[in-house]
């Protein structure tokens, strides 16, 4: 597929005069595509007529080559989608093989991925708070965002030895048990991580130039994000409450104490805000989740290497920073998967870009792209 | 100076300008890497010569050795002499700063006017450079300039015409010379219009619209590379340094010294502390929008300034 980019628009009469639109090519390299997003921008003066989100920059074919790869090889192969937030394509992936194959999950393996999960989902807000921070000129507060996730990347190190693709949750349990003085470690991170958190609401949300910036641009309400598909902070920012965790509870979720954050104005603030109120939500489920930790097996033993299910398919999903993550397979009763596909929340996100910053200037078009928060490893997959 | 004739004196107080500017961008780009460094949790230039003092300097080497690039749907003759038509302006905005007590390299009856007259022609440089770069970025970059720039030298003007007429003379070194200490809270309001608006005018965060990275890449000097781009940048610092120096030595006083403490060591500290605050508002805040940039020059700092006018206004009968 081909994309047509018009150079010249007809010309338009205003009050008489011809006036053209300025096209823009905003990437697939550019500061504030968040890796290789591109837009192909209509401006009438400053003001957005038309967006066109280009995607496909960044397609591997990761569905067509897990056809064949076994189900254990795939596991490194969804590190790849959002790689700022590995851990959820690790897992939905892997509820999807255990529902297809029946395999059980013991109990520490549900905690120990919901704690990295709920870190995960921290360290993947600070990156997108402080990429849409940077968008704005604040690239201060995007360094400190960086120094929070980089104490979580630091955590996962000790945890399993990768800082960005973790190859953590396996199908039947997690790939490590947690280290001696892993879980003290975590405890003093949601401890110093409140603080953090609040200074960063009151340095750059309570900013009045970022107020300024990002109060009332790209206002999305209930109804549009449900009829566009669109789920996780996004969504909840325009009052949809709608959470995985909460909605089709799964794993020890429903263990668990903790609010759903929802916003009331569906603009960039609010997607904003939403995110870093999340991020206490998470603080209080890890806490949880550590007091209610048992010694045990963290993965199902006597699984063979070669899991072969019977024919048949299975979706499972789970809610990733960025909203409803879920993957289905096909078995055909062989090692490989006859067929998967990844529901991204991404690419359902992205997909709004047009019908958000048209009628804006083009310094929002940044604004409302970096409040969607796309990962492009997987809206391309 | 009076032995000179004009030219030599013009050729000689054109060299220094230049010089200082060269000097002030190789001080004080390591000085903002230094301040955004600890701003941001980090070091800043460390590997370089001490404390990464060469940083700069390395940097120049390899801004000069660097390919001179010319789009190719550049409008050459423009886009080549663009950075000079920046950079001059900036740089002669020092010829009328009080360096020394009763002395500016120029020390001329309108000086003021000159220092706020000459820098603002910088805008035609920005301008062409955009346009003639034919990239749609450096054009918006260009015309977001000259929008900005023009709309914030007139809260500048002001506030500089507020320190003139208590003064009672247009010329920098007279103002230097009637300084008293009782200006500093009289002038409160319009020494932070002027700050401010300084700020703006030389594109600077948050301020910095016209190269705003994350919207315009580099605005509108997205296409240049090397040393001319390179030139860009010493306006810009000249620019900061100019706008100090001056803050510094007329509504400020600087030079007059403190007991047990030079003059000019009062003048460089005081001009350091403005480039200073200077470099931290641009690591600290966001960017504005156009609109919001433009509503903020012509409703907030606009009618400061003129209440600033207004009260000097006041107060001048009483002295």
């Amino acid at each position: 597929m081909s994309v047509e980019i018009e150079s010249r628009t007809p010309a338009v009469a205003v009050d008489g005069r011809p006036v053209e639109e300025l096209v823009v090519n905003v990437g697939p390299s550019h500061p504030s595509t968040h890796g290789v997003g591109r837009v192909i921008v209509h401006l009438d003066g400053d003001v957005v007529v038309k967006a066109v989100p280009v995607i496909g920059y960044l397609h591997r074919g990761i569905e067509k080559m897990a056809e064949n790869r076994t189900y254990l090889q795939i596991v490194p192969l969804t590190d790849r989608l959002d790689y700022v937030g590995s851990m959820y394509a690790n897992w939905a992936y892997c509820r999807a093989v255990e529902r297809l194959a029946n395999i059980p999950v013991p109990e520490r393996a549900e905690y120990l991925r919901v704690i990295v999960c709920e870190l995960q989902r921290i360290a993947s807000h600070m990156m997108g708070i402080g990429a849409s921070a940077a968008d704005t000129g604040a690239f201060t507060f995007f360094v400190y965002a960086f120094d929070l996730r980089e104490r979580i990347v630091e955590l996962f190190e000790e945890l399993c030895g990768a800082r960005l693709t973790y190859n953590y949750v396996r199908p039947g349990g997690v790939a490590y048990d947690a280290p001696k003085g892993w879980t003290g470690d975590v405890l003093a991170f949601t401890k110093a991580a409140r603080p953090a958190l609040d200074e960063m609401d009151r340095l750059f949300f309570g900013n009045t130039i970022a107020r300024g910036r990002l109060k009332g641009i790209g206002v999305l309400s209930a109804e549009e994000a449900a009829s566009w598909g669109a789920s996780g902070p996004v969504a909840r920012a325009s009052g949809m409450k709608w959470d995985l965790r909460k909605n089709d509870p799964y794993s020890v979720y429903p263990r668990m104490d903790f609010d759903v954050v929802v916003g009331d104005n569906g603009d960039a603030y609010d997607r904003g805000r939403v995110k870093l109120y999340e991020c206490f939500e998470s603080c209080r489920i890890i806490e949880q989740a550590i007091a209610q930790m048992h010694a045990g097996a963290f993965r199902t033993d006597g699984l063979p290497r070669l899991i072969a299910p019977e024919p048949g398919e299975a979706y499972d999903h789970i809610e990733s920073a960025r909203g409803s993550l879920g993957v289905y397979l096909v078995s055909d009763g062989s090692p490989r998967p006859y067929r998967m596909h990844v529901r991204s929340p991404a690419f359902c996100n992205l997909a709004l870009l047009p019908l958000l910053c048209e009628g804006h200037t083009l310094s929002d078009l940044v604004v409302v792209l970096g409040s969607l928060d796309p990962v492009f490893g997987e809206v391309d997959r | 100076m009076s032995g000179l004739t004009p030219l030599a004196h013009g050729a000689l107080a054109g060299l220094g300008a230049s010089l200082l500017v060269a000097i002030a961008a190789l001080i004080g780009v390591w000085g903002e890497r230094k301040i955004a460094g600890r701003v941001q949790m980090r070091f800043g230039p460390q590997q370089a010569g001490p404390l990464g003092l060469l940083q700069t300097l390395a940097d120049t080497v390899k801004l000069v050795l660097k390919e001179d690039i010319t789009p190719a749907n550049a409008d050459a003759r423009f886009f080549r002499a663009m950075p000079y038509l920046v950079f001059v302006p900036c740089a002669s905005a020092l010829v009328v700063i009080p360096f020394g007590s009763g002395w500016a390299p120029f020390d001329i009856e309108t000086g003021a006017l000159f220092f706020l007259a000459v820098p603002g022609l910088s805008v035609l440089g920005i301008v062409a450079a955009g346009w003639s770069s034919k990239s749609s970025y450096a054009s918006i970059g260009g015309v977001r300039a000259a929008a900005q720039m023009v709309s914030y030298e007139v809260p500048r003007t002001l506030s500089v015409l507020a320190l003139c007429l208590l003064a009672g003379s247009l010329s920098t070194v007279t103002i230097r010379e009637e300084w008293r200490l009782w200006w500093i809270p009289l002038l409160a309001i319009g020494f932070a219009v002027y700050v401010i608006s300084s700020i703006a005018e030389l594109n600077r965060g948050p301020f910095d619209l016209p190269e705003a990275e994350s919207e315009l890449v580099a605005g509108y000097f997205a296409e240049y590379s090397g040393i001319r781009w390179a030139i860009f940048m010493m306006a810009e610092y000249g620019g900061i340094v100019a706008a100090s120096l001056f803050g510094a030595a007329t509504f400020l006083g600087g030079g007059l010294g403190l007991p047990g403490i030079a003059g000019g060591v009062v003048f460089v500290g005081l001009t350091v502390v403005i480039t200073m605050a200077m470099i931290w508002a641009k690591w600290t805040f966001p960017r504005m929008r156009p609109d919001q940039l433009m509503g903020f020059a012509w409703k907030v700092l606009t009618p400061m300034a003129l209440l600033q006018l207004v009260i000097v206004g006041a107060v001048l009968p009483w002295l």
